[in-house]
């Protein structure tokens, strides 16, 4: 693959980040400041986009900011793997800043200067990650990420805010430092480079197999943002922040960072020949297999919505692990589409969750019924988002898993493929009695009539990528096709 | 030639400079802040003169008043102290901007003589970077003290004794360095480095050889606080005038540290350190992790910013301590680049104390609350700062940390390792701590914060600062590709 020099890579990242300051300057002028996201936010997809064609066709782009370290530069590049979750990141976010202006006017939050110019800052950070080079710019975006959406999650500065704060920082902050920031310099101590080659860098270091082990644990735990377990705490106590927030950074864009840096480690510093060579495959598909389980039943036992959704979220982002852990080239696929088809449907239901919370004032599941007679749109497109969750077709989710499923039979670990039935299965079970509660249950006595759905500015990008989940179904190609060039099929 | 004196006009331009701040300050306090600000000024400008030079035609030494060494005084100017010159004079001068300000409203009335003592201890600082000659830096390491000591004892409260407390620990480690000096002269009958260094391999390491390094030694930890030698610091840097904590904080420890690294490496040499004594270089390392880990746990007991610093910077001397007896060209690289880095966060930190001081008063967290409504600037410049302290990249600190990690790694002391990531978890919590309690407002508290920020004089060089730690961080590639390792000493 030939890359060529070129500033785009840096302009996709910077346009949100240097967006940030006409977003902060404009505190007074809240259309103004409003139209300055979404026209960031446009200028991202087109960036992005533009990207598109010369990476299908084997292409990419390279830019160095600094040369820092021997051997490791400050650098972007967009590959494949990158532009898929870039494409992934920055269509969502445009749908997601939509969505944030009815959310946060409807409900008329104070300092929304400061939460439109963080989230301006965490999408930059986002796309720094997808497009990093090397492991260490990607642990700079990465940290870089968990740090702006600080001032998100404790958006309410009450003490529930803080608590949750305090947690969300010692979780991230703590895993990154304490495991992955030792295992990034371990590897570069083995293997002279962290550069994201194909086949991996470590194969050549001859380090051996116990080495290798304890590097791979410390980088799974150490990008906690991926949410497997026993790092998953932060994520439901995250979900004090505003529904925009949990919908993108805590459905889309932080814990697929999470994910997508534990991928890169798998793909492109170890490599999934040494991975199978010294075993270690095992290792990851346990973690994950587990974390999947444990978060679904889980899930099962939560009232609040939010609540539900985040340990929702933690199951699913280890589909996406298993799937690379199971190193067959499909179960891979598999595992990266399964972060575009997830976060469409994830999405979708944060969405619906904070539509109902405008609407109707809601957060707990028990107090949702009859609802769906209320707010037909939101409870059509949250059942269109469970059904891509669960993975039915014809909805997107169902073509992730089908490759997973294919991908643990290939690999001859049935085993895996009974976790993701069972897993499945749970899912159904946390998602359709919601769906039922709001169109079959009569309403509680005292409830008001008549058809009230959220204001149009949060109906409509819901609506909008609760029909993608459908339309990723029959036009998967696109990711499709990114992922496989990214695994290298 | 006019270039080679160069260096002595960086020396010279603060020297005399303090007596004309006594003299004509007294006159009027007007003329206190552009002689101070002028002479600051012009060293700055000439010190990146020398390193200039230095780095394009190579180090060179300076026979002072013409004496030839080993009788006469020899200045060296090399990559490393030029660097520190570069370090100090900068350093410095951003310093002095709000050092102005804060002694105009601590020390009102006193700027002359405050600003005398400033600029004789810095003059003191570069010539102790300079110096080649064992007797000439203990005479230049007294007179740095003696002004801190002054400088110290100008606070208000219980800051004499304070002073006083250092000035009992600061002469008995002035005992021990002179000792040591003592041996090495009755040794080998010279107090030039160059020519000791020469003269000592000859001898065979004997016993009073290994008590010289040691009386040495012992008296520099005293100065630069290595714990358990570090119980005068907290006290005398916190209790300081505002004023000389932003100059003493960021510069002391870490010029004693050069002064370490110069001693073990331009009179003993490596091979005596490190390869005849391994179990003393081991033993360094293992200090240096106890260093670190106890003064990060005592930080966390502090509820006042600056004292929490202090115990900071306590720490830090443990990164650079270290670093340097890993013995390896990465971890000694990364203790030098920690110096420059260490020196500018602690400034960074400082100065952004010294503005919420300016305008809040009391540095006691309870008091932080709000703190990013009220000063959002030099709040933003704080949090720069506190990354920096993390080892966060981009900022300067993670990079430093990086080489000072990574040659415990190759070296194999994998206590300092955990050490090091225990260090930056614990500032981790240290920072985010004061963050939240600056980003949180008071219970019940619903007024609308007015925005009342330091005045510009303040807020200036402390911008500039926590640019500096971003544009050093991203630069760090070429600073130790370029500088550093033409300073590391022959054989690494």
């Amino acid at each position: 693959m030939s890359y060529q020099s070129s500033i785009w890579p840096l302009a996709a990242v910077l346009i949100s980040l240097l967006g940030a300051l006409p977003i902060l300057a404009s505190d007074r002028r809240p259309n103004l400041r409003e139209s300055w996201t979404i026209l960031i936010a446009f200028g991202k997809v087109v960036i992005v986009a533009s990207m598109l064609p010369t990476v299908l066709n084997g292409g990419g782009f390279v830019f160095t900011i600094a040369e820092v370290i021997p051997n490791v530069p400050i650098q972007l590049r967009v590959d494949a793997m990158g532009m898929f979750f870039a494409l992934v990141a920055s269509i969502l976010w445009l749908f997601t800043s939509l969505y944030s202006i009815g959310y946060m006017r409807a409900l008329d939050e104070h300092d929304q200067t400061r939460y439109f110019a963080s989230f301006a800052v965490a999408i930059s950070a986002t796309l720094g990650v997808a497009f990093s080079a090397n492991l260490l710019t990607l642990y700079l975006f990465y940290e870089m990420l968990s740090l702006s959406t600080y001032p998100l999650v404790t958006h309410h500065q009450d003490a529930e805010a803080r608590t949750s704060g305090r947690k969300y920082l010692t979780y991230i902050l703590g895993t990154s430092i304490g495991f992955a920031l030792p295992a990034m310099l371990i590897t570069y101590q083995l293997a002279g480079t962290l550069d994201f080659t194909q086949g991996g860098i470590l194969a050549a270091s001859g380090a051996d197999a116990s080495t290798l082990a304890l590097i791979l644990v410390l980088f799974i735990f150490g990008f906690a943002k991926a949410g497997i377990m026993p790092f998953h705490g932060w994520l439901p106590a995250a979900m004090v922040a505003p529904t925009p927030v949990s919908s993108f950074l805590h459905g889309v864009a932080v814990v697929k960072v999470g994910v997508f840096s534990i991928l890169r480690v798998i793909f492109h510093i170890f490599g999934p020949d040494l991975l199978l060579q010294v075993h270690l495959g095992t290792v990851i598909t346990t973690l994950a297999s587990a974390t999947i389980l444990i978060a679904s039943l889980v899930a099962l036992t939560q009232d609040n919505l939010k609540r539900r959704l985040a340990y929702s979220t933690i199951g699913q982002l280890s589909y996406m692990v298993l799937g690379a852990g199971m190193l067959t080239a499909v179960g891979m696929t598999g595992g990266l589409l399964h972060i575009a088809m997830h976060a469409f449907g994830k999405i979708t239901l944060f969405f619906c969750a904070g539509a109902i919370y405008v609407a109707a004032g809601k957060k707990y599941i028990s107090q949702m019924d009859g609802l769906g007679k209320r707010m037909p749109i939101t409870y059509l497109a949250f059942f269109f988002g469970s059904l891509s969750i669960i993975g039915m077709p014809p909805f997107g989710g169902f073509i992730s898993k089908w490759n997973l499923a294919t991908g643990a039979i290939e690999s001859g670990q049935l085993i895996l493929l009974l976790v993701l039935l069972v897993s499945s299965l749970l899912n159904a079970l946390y998602f359709f009695p919601i769906v039922y509660r709001g169109f079959f249950m009569p309403a509680a006595e005292g409830e008001p009539d008549g058809i009230k759905e959220a204001p149009l500015f949060c109906l409509i990008p819901l609506s909008i990528t609760a029909l993608c989940s459908l339309g990723l179904f029959f036009w998967p190609g696109l990711f499709l096709r990114l992922a496989r060039m990214a695994v290298g099929l | 030639m006019t270039t080679s004196n160069l260096h002595m006009y960086v020396l010279a331009a603060p020297l005399l400079t303090a007596l004309f701040v006594n003299m004509l300050g007294r006159v009027s306090r007007s003329y206190v802040a552009p002689l101070v600000l002028g002479a600051l000024g012009f060293s700055t400008l000439a010190s990146l003169g020398v390193l200039s030079r230095v780095l394009d035609q190579g180090s060179y030494s300076y026979t002072v008043g013409n004496w030839a060494p080993p009788m006469g005084i020899e200045l060296i100017i090399d990559p490393l102290s030029a660097l520190m010159l570069v370090l100090i004079s900068s350093v410095a001068l951003l310093a002095s901007f709000s050092a102005l300000p804060m002694v105009a409203k601590e020390q009102a009335g006193k700027e002359h003589l405050f600003f005398t003592l400033y600029l004789i201890l810095i003059a003191g600082l570069m010539g102790l970077v300079m110096t080649g000659d064992a007797f000439n830096l203990y005479v230049l390491l007294e007179i740095t003290s003696i002004t801190t000591y002054g400088l110290i004892a100008m606070g208000k409260g219980r800051a004499p004794l304070a002073s006083f407390n250092y000035i009992i620990m600061g002469s008995i480690g002035a005992c021990f360095y002179l000792l040591g000096v003592g041996y090495l002269y009755i040794l080998t009958g010279s107090l030039n480095m160059a020519d000791i260094a020469q003269i000592l391999p000859q001898l065979g390491g004997d016993a009073a050889m290994a008590t010289a390094l040691c009386f040495i030694l012992v008296g520099l930890w005293i100065k630069m606080a290595l714990f358990p030698l570090h119980g005068w610091l907290p006290n005398a840097y916190s209790l300081a005038p505002t004023g000389a904590g932003l100059l003493v904080a960021p510069l002391m420890t870490k010029v004693t540290i050069y002064l370490m690294v110069r001693v073990m490496f331009s009179i003993f040499g490596a091979d005596y350190l490190f390869v005849q004594n391994p179990l003393v270089q081991s033993g360094m390392v293992w200090l240096a992790t106890a260093a670190i880990i106890c003064a990060s746990c005592l930080a966390l007991a502090q509820r006042n910013l600056k004292r929490m610093l202090t115990y900071i910077i306590i720490a830090e001397v443990g990164y650079m301590v270290g670093g340097v007896w890993l013995a390896n060209s990465t971890g000694l690289s990364g203790a030098i680049l920690h110096i420059v880095n260490d020196a500018l966060m602690t400034l960074c930190l400082f100065l952004a104390a010294a503005a919420i001081a300016y305008r809040v008063g009391s540095l006691d967290f309870d008091n932080l609350q709000g703190l990013y409504k009220r000063m959002p600037i030099t709040m933003a410049a704080f949090t720069v700062g506190a990354f920096s302290m993390i080892g966060i990249p981009p900022t300067a600190g993670f990079f430093s940390k990086w080489y000072l990690i990574l040659g415990g790694i190759e070296a194999g002391h994998w206590e300092y390792v955990v050490a090091l990531l225990f260090s930056s978890l614990i500032n981790a919590i240290l920072f985010f701590r004061i963050i939240a309690i600056a980003y949180f407002r008071k219970e019940g508290d619903h007024a609308r914060l007015q925005r009342e920020e330091a005045p510009l004089i303040m807020q200036g060089p402390l911008i500039l600062t926590a640019a500096t730690l971003i544009v050093i961080g991203l630069g760090s590639g070429p600073l130790v590709r370029g500088i550093i390792k033409l300073a590391l000493p022959v054989g690494f």
